[in-house]
């Protein structure tokens, strides 16, 4: 069994639709440890060392955060900034993370559609993610598809309730390894695979 | 020596002064009752050390009560006291009259004329403005409803004053002492007196508009271009000059120095200099008026008590319950609520010191003759002598019973609140925390023994209740049951623990968030398990600090982060400094010594994690190392 942890990041929970039900249904899975970074340092005052030391007790990482911009809402690059240091995460002496799978898991407002070539956004949302693609890459980690919600603003209950359960099946199936390495590389989104 | 004997006198009054009031004060007997002791200890009565000057040492210690007064006008804005105007006419002249009434009618059973009944009836009808208004002020009551009543009936006694001196001559002549008139002190009382009534009336009018004017339009200007002399003493001088040349001119009209200084105080009242004014002449005030209370005592003439000391008594006790249920039927009359009545009544069932004054004029207007004169000022004395005691006993014996009966709290003043916050304490500490509750829309419930700008606060949507949170009904009127949160931000801090005791083993649910005064406050809390607790002062000199780093050349990003490292430390260094704290209580008053030295361990290490923390967090070379991690993944 693999240890999964989640750094999930948003500034103004009390106003997210989705986000809330993602991280309740899926902190209490055995296994399972949600990081909340705006709750745990509303100061941005990130304590480094107890961060590193949660990536070193973890397996799968997943960055869990709304789209903002076209990347995460700013408490999470502080995060890179400051836990991904140089000689912890890459570099020489930097091998903490090798080996461990990382994800990102986002919900956007605009639609798949508006995501790609020609459309309103011009790039797919798996080109925006490129810089974490490349950290991973950086940190000797492997980089899985993410997890995306679209039209995250006009979801209906019944769209919410199953995002929310495809969410659980995915972690669980992560942390017991029975997601097949191929099928994997795939497909675009990891929401595929949870049909 | 030259001045020898007043150097000596002085010696003895401060001496007294300074051994009577700690003792008093630690049995928790008030300042007053102190000064008073000290006075009959040195007076003729015990030790004799002083003796016939008392009187004249009295006379000049008054000006104390004129300096009291001009402070009292400092602190209280005008619409204040145009508000106030219905308390000081209505309460305060009806228990002028009423009580003057009572009292002449008793007299005239003692065979007194009438005229001179009336004399004795008004003199003894006023209170004592010293030790009322000193006893409210060390008590901190002068906001509460018997202190605001309390001080109306004062202000009203003040102004009466006047028409009572001009009175008594009245009084003298229709006892048929009519010749003495022309060469009475009624000349050095007042030199307008001669004049024709509204002659003296325009010249009032005019010099309290010209104090008015000057105080509002010029005053300031005066203020400044003193105080820009940076030389505190010529500030202190013009302070005193202000009082003493506006109670000459008060004098000259014919009006109380105490009044007109106090209106003098309360024009100035919005003035920029106000809290220098106070703080410049507070020490005068009280050293006076410590003086004016030994006088009193000395004053005292025991010999005639002893001569006989039944009567006598008999006449302090009918004097004290005469205008003590005057007081009190006028408390309830004017809507004092339970408990606030009795203490009005017994703040103010004393005589005043202004029968003094006004006793010596009427034994020199021939009203009185000197027996009587004597036997009155000793009744006087007595009866301000014993007002300290009366309020022990109010406070120690009468209001527990009383609570007790009603089962209700007196202090309350408005319905069962059921906001979900309650602040207790709001000082300056908890304004803070009310406007930001506030600010955010959430309804705040405030228990203050004393809270200032009750109006404004009331009218922003505060709840606020006078009282004791220390004791549980307050708390329970407040509407704990349906509060969520109590924040205990007073500054009494042994009181608070006992709250947070009460609470937590009545009201379990209730989140309690807690101002501390150090470290050993905060583990007493902690201990309780209160739910958050805020070193009073700590953040404030950290932001300070911060500022300080700023100006000595960090970036201010840098002196945030230093800042926030610093705080962050902190909570560490107290969870670890609690653990030992309980392990052994008292170990830890011993390691204090220690203490400090972890402390500068702690300072050390916070250097070297500063520099470690900023220099490596966003280093320049690790940007190069990825540049060069990344060649070498190239290569």
């Amino acid at each position: 069994m693999k240890k999964i942890l989640i750094i999930f990041a948003h500034p103004a929970l009390q106003k997210s639709k989705i986000h809330k039900r993602l991280t309740d249904s899926v902190k209490n899975i055995r296994g399972v440890t949600l990081n909340n970074l705006y709750e745990n340092y509303p100061d941005f005052y990130l304590n480094i060392i107890k961060e590193q030391q949660l990536l070193i007790e973890h397996d799968i990482i997943i960055w869990q955060h709304p789209f903002y911009w076209y990347s995460a809402p700013a408490i999470l690059k502080e995060w890179f900034d400051l836990v991904l240091q140089n000689g912890f995460a890459y570099g020489e002496k930097g091998k903490n993370l090798e080996g461990k799978q990382v994800l990102s898991v986002i919900s956007t407002g605009g639609s798949k559609e508006i995501y790609c070539k020609g459309g309103r956004n011009n790039f797919t949302v798996n080109e925006f993610l490129i810089p974490y693609k490349q950290s991973a890459n950086l940190c000797l980690m492997e980089y899985l598809p993410p997890f995306v919600i679209y039209n995250a603003q006009t979801l209906t209950s019944y769209d919410i309730d199953h995002h929310v359960s495809k969410y659980k099946q995915l972690l669980i199936s992560l942390r017991d390894e029975k997601i097949d390495k191929k099928n994997i590389r795939s497909v675009e989104h990891l929401n595929e695979l949870m049909e | 020596m030259y001045n020898e004997e007043f150097f000596f006198q002085a010696f003895i009054y401060l001496t007294a002064a300074v051994i009577a009031v700690p003792v008093t004060k630690k049995l928790g007997l008030g300042s007053v009752l102190g000064y008073l002791l000290a006075g009959i200890i040195i007076g003729p009565a015990v030790l004799g050390l002083v003796g016939y000057e008392a009187g004249k040492v009295m006379h000049f210690a008054e000006f104390g009560v004129v300096l009291m007064l001009f402070v009292i006008g400092l602190e209280l804005q005008p619409s204040l006291l145009w508000k106030m105007r219905r308390t000081i006419f209505g309460l305060g002249g009806l228990q002028v009259l009423i009580t003057a009434a009572i009292l002449a009618g008793i007299a005239m059973l003692f065979n007194f004329r009438i005229s001179k009944s009336l004399a004795i009836g008004l003199i003894l009808a006023l209170s004592s403005t010293a030790i009322v208004l000193q006893t409210l002020t060390e008590k901190g009551m002068l906001q509460n409803p018997a202190g605001r009543s309390a001080f109306s009936v004062l202000l009203f006694q003040d102004i009466s004053v006047v028409p009572i001196l001009a009175l008594i001559p009245v009084l003298a002549a229709l006892s048929g002492n009519l010749d003495l008139i022309e060469n009475s002190e009624l000349n050095n009382i007042s030199s307008l007196e001669s004049l024709s009534g509204w002659i003296q009336l325009i010249i009032i009018i005019v010099v309290i508009a010209s104090i008015t004017f000057v105080g509002r339009f010029i005053a300031r200007h005066i203020f400044r271009l003193v105080a820009e002399t940076g030389m505190h003493e010529i500030f202190t001088a013009m302070a005193l000059l202000l009082v003493i040349g506006i109670a000459i001119i008060m004098s000259k009209i014919g009006l109380s120095p105490a009044l007109g200084t106090f209106l003098a105080g309360v024009v100035l009242a919005d003035n920029e200099y106000r809290h220098e004014l106070e703080t410049t002449i507070n020490p005068f005030k009280s050293l006076l008026l410590g003086l004016f209370f030994i006088s009193v005592g000395a004053s005292i003439n025991f010999a005639l008590l002893i001569e006989d000391p039944y009567r006598i008594i008999g006449y302090v006790v009918i004097l004290i319950t005469v205008k003590f249920i005057v007081l009190l039927a006028l408390g309830r009359v004017f809507r004092l609520r339970k408990g606030f009545d009795f203490l009005f009544a017994f703040l103010l069932a004393q005589s005043s010191e202004f029968a003094f004054v006004l006793i010596s004029f009427s034994k020199q207007s021939q009203l009185l003759d000197n027996e009587t004169a004597a036997l009155l000022l000793l009744i006087v004395a007595l009866s301000m002598a014993i007002t300290p005691l009366l309020l022990i006993f109010n406070e120690k014996a009468l209001v527990p019973v009383l609570t007790r009966k009603q089962n209700k709290t007196e202090y309350d003043y408005v319905e069962t609140s059921d906001n979900p916050i309650i602040i207790a304490g709001f000082g300056r500490f908890g304004l803070v925390i009310g406007r930001l509750l506030l600010a955010n829309d959430y309804k705040v419930t405030i228990i203050d023994s004393n809270p200032t700008n009750v109006e404004v606060l009331r009218k922003f949507g505060f709840k606020l209740y006078y009282g004791d949170v220390t004791r549980p009904q307050v708390i329970e009127q407040a509407g704990i049951r349906h509060a969520k949160l109590v924040i205990l931000s007073m500054a009494e801090y042994d009181e608070a623990l006992k709250v947070a005791d009460h609470l937590k083993k009545n009201y379990p649910q209730v989140k309690i968030l807690a101002r501390a005064k150090d470290i050993y406050h905060a583990f007493e809390f902690f201990k309780r398990s209160v739910t958050s607790v805020q070193q009073e002062v700590f953040d404030s000199a950290a932001e300070l600090g911060q500022q300080a780093l700023i100006e000595m050349g960090f970036s201010k990003y840098e002196a945030y982060r230093a800042v926030r490292t610093f705080k962050h430390h902190e909570k560490q260094v107290l969870t670890d400094l609690y653990a030992l704290w309980k392990e052994d209580e008292n170990r830890f008053i011993e390691e204090t010594r220690r203490f400090s030295e972890q402390l500068s361990e702690i300072l050390v290490a916070e250097k070297d994690y500063l520099i470690h923390e900023t220099d490596y967090a966003w280093n320049v070379n690790s940007d190069g190392e990825e540049e060069k991690s990344e060649n070498n993944k190239r290569e």
